[in-house]
């Protein structure tokens, strides 16, 4: 039993991603009609703006210590972060150790305008071509900003570490009475749950109860109607599009101190989050977030050794499995509309 | 209706024949298996004018791409090298003292690189390109083991040296082993045959061990081999668990660990499923657990710098094996280290290494034996004793053309000084202890074979 | 001729004859010279060309006709490679049965996905064929491991049995043969400094090549595949009619995954080796790529969207650095490092950036592929030669917002 619960625990902040990914891909679509390939591209970006701001912030001067040498026999040249300097060692060395929890400030702007820039340069001129054709110019874009990516940083992972504050894990089992270590949670996972229902609930609330969100709604339910009554539907889309890509680029940057950001990490993501826009149903955001939760859940339960001994295997294919049964017994996916995409 | 086909197959006659008449001579010549050969020579794209053509083939898109192109500056260094250029490196400290710097065989050396994408058909279309088009006489290069066995397999087929990049599968020169091709890199046998003592010795012999395993061929060799010689030492195997190559967040399969009363996690995983697995496992505070009474302690049997800088503070006190390491201090070791820092301005990697060191095997391997076909160079290298190149004396043993020579057991170091300073060698386990013989059941047992050399011709 | 219409005749004549004159027409400049390097006719890469050729084809009969985007083709490719292998391992080397059997497991393998997927139309459709595909990779890298080789792959070895062939002696590699002619065997003329080279499993690849887009034209004209373009244009009104579309679909599933079968076999023919990636997400995902960056329901747009991707992958990713540096040797210095380091980045390890900017530049500006492109250069030479300049168009007032 406590297992089972640990793997429930574990599916929530994989779920979190899934569900933040696959909500900002089912914005775009719904309100745009535009299937976006480069959504993944969007989170790795995200990611990478952590990577930044944590470069950014330990910036240094370089000082030579005579005193050491480095591989070569050199005098060893020592990297002294202004941020040191500036605030002392301790204040600046807490300030770099912060990077992660600032860059959400620091991305907002970043993503906000690459979406923007996205939306109308690219993606406008597409909302009459057909999917496939969307999906070509996403993909190469996609391409494209990762091989910028990999340009300036490489292909390995960089390491990108929570605050210390945050490092570490709690015994969740012994809250709950029961034994210790038997289910443990690192403080950070637990952030980024809480951080994801806090984006998606906002997400909710600003097109449930703003005006604007309001006039978004109705565009994405008949966009015709909307613009005979004198609406600028396109410009509220196009901050629409941005508005995903902060989603997706928030996803990133709270995700990096999980998993080191690498250059592709995007497109590892992207095939599962259109698979759980697909589960959850095209159109219906609440369905993305349930459907992000729910595989999450069933993939860790999935990775269970009690589970493989019986299923060998099912650990690599439960997601596709579990999509496969639920779109064979709902036609459009959990919460789907009819008449999205079925043509 | 069929006329006008006929017509058309006239007339391309034609224009070949009349292209034919233009040559004057242009003999057409007839042989097998593609690509220019000569036939005088009697192998497969025999150099004739004055240079010869390596083929580099490294990851240069994909996860170990940063390797790849680590990999292909140690290349372009051996090639100046051997070209006469730069301070020689390697060459000096060398025991055979057959390379002069005046090419191969008199022969300046050119290369041609191509990229493997860490996927075996690309790696084989772009060996494949090199033979038949660019007419390299030897593929060299790769990051990983599935790929290292198909270019191999390749290189047997159609009779060109096959010189092993990174590669850690028992399989290169285990069950999937090629006369055309040798490895310089270690295994996971090993790897397992190294650790296993400094193990026992660190953490005591009375240890509970959870295995998570990348779900592939290399993944289940190590763990075959790890546990195995970790068993020997009287650890006891308590799970092993498999993880799709593909995962990128291990949280479900490193969270039920502490509730397996296990009190040692091997990580079997290697590139990016390695810093991911171990990122995740120090977030879940495992190690700063007591299971047992004992401090939980984790273990990466094949770690890599490059890799082990994308862990970041992570590895921190972590054992684990790797072929070389920067810091060696012997004659060969720090010939290297100092012309390849000198160039690129960063220590090398060990992917950088075995590959400098490969090139040169096979250029010294053609000078001894005085010319590029195969079985020459096959025969020169069979058996093949030499020192200073790194890791001390050393046999490219004739059974399996599996390299023996001491093996490193390494930590994530502490208090590193430089962003390079990451590991630190704990112990340098001598050839002998590593050694097994070549129908080892890890490596196949007695139905592994060689075959015979091929020469493509 | 062979009951087609004048233009499909030129149509097939013209792609015999390219496929035919492959070897003189890749490689245009004479070995040795400095742009030796982009030369494509050597035997792997113009196998390669044909058989991704067919592999498009076929993705097209299901895709360019009935407009069901499919993202698990390359599921239906593996398991053809996998099946043909076996076949070198367990019967013969001869590719014959080989590549009748890859044909048939693949048919088999895609009736039984394309009857599940095809209860599904649009987008879940698409996400049906992906699960299946990424299952089937997923498995054969690792579960599957004692069928599959796994990530190591399988390839024909001394030990196999091989029941029809005589023993080979110790030592010798099996080779891929038609009926005694190994695949891998060249007949090379040198000609004044070119090179061409022609070989035995090109010319076998061309011509099956050549059969499968005969018969491609065949199902395009057919009322068969005015059938299928009828439920792309409107499925609804079809099935208004008392028309059953579901047997036609899957019978163009079936037909695309037979296809990608025969490709799958060729390239083990070609190239005896299997590996699970070839059944990944991505290599699915190319074929359609394939299929857009030439035109989707073109005839000929696949095998060139094929060929381009192909020869970038191959020729684009081997252009390095110090080759740069040798063609721009002529240039002063600065202004030569700079060329090689703006070029270096679209080349070499490069070469995907190059691939991306190529996929957006040509759907923006050639929305029907490269087919549309030719289409309008055709147009342009035309209209230069022969139609006086057509009044321009009606100046169009841009509404004010």
């Amino acid at each position: 039993m406590d297992a089972i619960l640990l793997q429930i625990l574990n599916g929530l902040d994989k779920g979190s991603a899934y569900a933040l990914i696959a909500l900002g891909l089912t914005l775009i679509f719904g309100t745009l009609g535009v299937v976006n390939f480069a959504h993944g591209a969007l989170f790795m970006i995200g990611a990478f703006c952590a990577v930044v701001l944590s470069r950014l912030l330990s910036f240094s001067k370089t000082v030579i210590d005579e005193t050491r040498t480095d591989f070569l026999g050199n005098p060893l040249k020592v990297d002294l972060p202004y941020m040191h300097q500036w605030f002392g060692e301790a204040a600046g060395q807490t300030i770099i150790d912060w990077s992660v929890p600032l860059a959400i400030l620091f991305s907002i702007p970043i993503m906000f305008a690459i979406g923007y820039a996205m939306e109308r340069g690219l993606i406008r001129h597409f909302y009459k071509r057909p999917h496939a054709d969307q999906i070509l110019v996403t993909f190469g874009l996609a391409i494209v900003l990762q091989e910028i990516v990999k340009y300036f940083f490489g292909a390995n992972p960089i390491q990108t570490p929570a605050p210390p504050a945050f490092t570490g894990s709690f015994d969740f089992g012994a809250l709950v009475g029961l034994d210790p270590n038997t289910i443990i949670y690192p403080y950070w996972r637990l952030i980024y749950f809480s951080f994801a229902v806090v984006i998606i609930s906002a997400v909710f609330a600003f097109l449930r109860f703003t005006t604007f969100g309001m006039v978004v709604r109705a565009g994405m339910a008949d966009r015709e109607t909307v613009g005979l009554l004198g609406i600028d539907i396109d410009k509220r889309f196009t901050l629409m599009f941005a508005l995903a890509a902060c989603v997706a680029g928030l996803a990133g940057v709270m995700y990096a101190p999980i998993n080191a950001p690498n250059y592709h990490m995007g497109m590892d993501f992207l095939v599962l989050s259109f698979v759980v826009v697909v589960v959850g149903g095209m159109g219906s955001m609440a369905g993305a977030v349930l459907a992000g939760f729910l595989l999450g859940i069933l993939e860790s339960i999935a990775s269970m050794s009690q589970v493989i001994d019986y299923l060998p295997g099912i650990n690599q294919i439960v997601i596709y499995l579990v999509a496969i049964i639920i779109l064979l017994t709902r036609p459009r996916g959990l919460m789907g509309r009819k008449g999205v995409m079925e043509d | 209706m069929t006329g006008s086909n006929k017509t058309i197959g006239r007339r391309g006659l034609l224009k070949g024949g009349a292209a034919l008449g233009a040559a004057g001579l242009a003999a057409p010549t007839f042989f097998t298996h593609s690509a220019r050969a000569e036939m005088h020579s009697g192998y497969l794209n025999a150099p004739t004018g004055k240079s010869v053509t390596l083929g580099f083939n490294v990851p240069q898109s994909g996860p170990y791409a940063d390797e790849g192109a680590d990999e292909l500056r140690a290349y372009k260094l051996a090639v100046e090298h051997l070209n006469g250029g730069g301070d020689g490196g390697m060459m000096n400290t060398f025991s055979s003292k057959a390379l002069t710097g005046n090419g191969i065989l008199g022969k300046k050396v050119e290369y041609v690189t191509g990229d493997t994408q860490t996927k075996s058909d690309a790696a084989r279309a772009s060996a494949k390109s090199m033979i038949e088009k660019d007419g390299a006489v030897m593929i060299t290069g790769g990051s990983s083991s599935g790929v290292a066995v198909a270019v191999q397999a390749l290189c047997q087929e159609t009779g060109i040296m096959f010189m092993a990049g990174l590669t850690h599968s028992n399989d290169t020169t285990g069950k999937d082993r090629k006369a055309n091709g040798f490895r310089h890199f270690f295994n996971s046998y090993m790897s397992g045959a190294a650790l296993a003592p400094v193990l026992a010795n660190a953490y005591g012999k009375d240890r509970k061990a959870y295995h998570l395993t990348a779900d592939y061929n290399w993944g289940y060799t190590t763990e075959e081999a790890v546990t195995q010689a970790t068993e020997g030492m009287g650890w006891e195997t308590v799970n092993t668990v498999k993880t799709p190559l593909t995962q990128t967040d291990f949280s479900s399969y490193i969270a039920p660990v502490l509730q397996s009363g296990a009190d040692v996690l091997v990580l079997n995983h290697y590139g990016g499923n390695m810093v991911n697995s171990l990122t995740n496992a120090v977030q879940f505070g495992l190690r700063d657990k007591q299971v047992n009474g004992k401090n939980f302690e984790i273990v990466v049997p094949l770690y890599s710098r490059l890799m082990a800088k994308g862990a970041g503070a992570n590895v921190k006190g972590i054992f684990g094996s790797t072929n070389w390491h920067w810091s060696l201090q012997d004659e060969g070791s720090k010939a290297f280290v100092k012309s390849f820092g000198t160039k690129y301005g960063f220590p090398p990697s060990q992917a950088a290494h075995t590959t400098y060191v490969q090139t040169l095997l096979y250029a010294d391997a053609c000078e001894r034996a005085g010319t590029f076909n195969p079985c020459g160079v096959v025969e020169a290298l069979e058996g093949f004793f030499f020192s200073g190149l790194g890791n001390g004396p050393t046999i490219y043993r004739k059974e399996d053309h599996q390299c023996f020579k001491d093996v490193l057991v390494v930590k994530g170091k502490e208090n590193p000084e430089s962003e390079f300073d990451l590991l630190e060698v704990v112990e340098v386990t001598p050839m002998s202890k590593v050694w097994y013989s070549p129908d080892h059941p890890q490596m196949g047992g007695a139905d592994a074979t060689l075959g015979t050399c091929n020469t493509g011709a | 001729m062979f009951g087609l219409n004048r233009n499909d005749t030129l149509l097939l004549i013209v792609v015999a004859l390219l496929t035919m004159l492959a070897p003189f027409l890749l490689n245009p400049f004479p070995e040795g010279s400095s742009l030796a390097q982009f030369n494509g006719g050597y035997p792997d890469l113009m196998q390669r060309f044909v058989i991704f050729g067919i592999f498009a084809i076929g993705f097209n009969i299901l895709f360019g006709l009935t407009g069901y985007l499919s993202f698990g083709h390359a599921a239906f490719l593996g398991v053809g490679s996998y099946a043909a292998i076996w076949m070198m391992k367990l019967l013969t080397m001869n590719v014959v049965p080989a590549i009748i059997i890859s044909v048939i497991v693949a048919g088999l393998f895609s009736l039984v996905v394309g009857y599940i997927c095809l209860r599904r139309s649009g987008i879940y459709f698409s996400i049906l064929t992906l699960a299946f595909a990424q299952m089937s990779y997923a498995l054969a890298y690792s579960v599957l491991t004692p069928i599959t080789g796994g990530e190591t792959g399988l390839q024909p070895k001394l030990s196999d049995p091989r029941i029809l062939d005589a023993a080979i002696g110790s030592g010798v590699t099996p080779r891929a043969n038609f009926f005694g002619i190994e695949m891998g065997t060249s007949w090379q003329w040198d000609w004044n400094g070119w090179v061409f080279t022609f070989n035995a499993g090109y010319y076998l690849a061309a011509v099956i090549m050549l059969v499968a887009f005969y018969l491609s034209i065949r199902i395009f004209r057919s009322p068969f595949g005015m059938m299928l373009r009828a439920i792309k244009t409107n499925q609804n009104r079809l099935n208004y009619t008392g028309v059953n579309s579901k047997p036609y679909t899957l019978a163009a599933f079936v037909i695309s995954g037979m296809y990608a079968g025969l490709a799958g076999g060729l390239l083990v023919a070609m190239d005896t080796q299997v590996g699970p990636e070839r059944m990944f997400w991505t290599a699915s995902g190319e074929v359609v790529l394939m299929t857009i960056l030439g035109g989707v329901g073109t005839l000929i747009g696949p095998v060139l969207g094929a060929g381009l991707i192909k020869y970038m992958e191959n020729i684009l990713s081997k252009i390095n650095e110090g080759l740069l540096q040798k063609w721009f040797a002529f240039m002063p210095e600065t202004a030569g490092d700079a060329v090689v380091t703006v070029l270096g980045l679209f080349t070499g390890k490069g070469w995907h950036l190059t691939l991306g900017l190529l996929f957006m530049i040509v759907v923006i500006f050639l929305p029907g592929g490269l087919v549309e492109g030719g289409k309008r250069l055709f147009g342009i030479g035309r209209r230069k030669k022969k139609a006086p300049p057509a009044a321009s168009p009606p100046p169009t007032t841009t509404p004010a917002e």
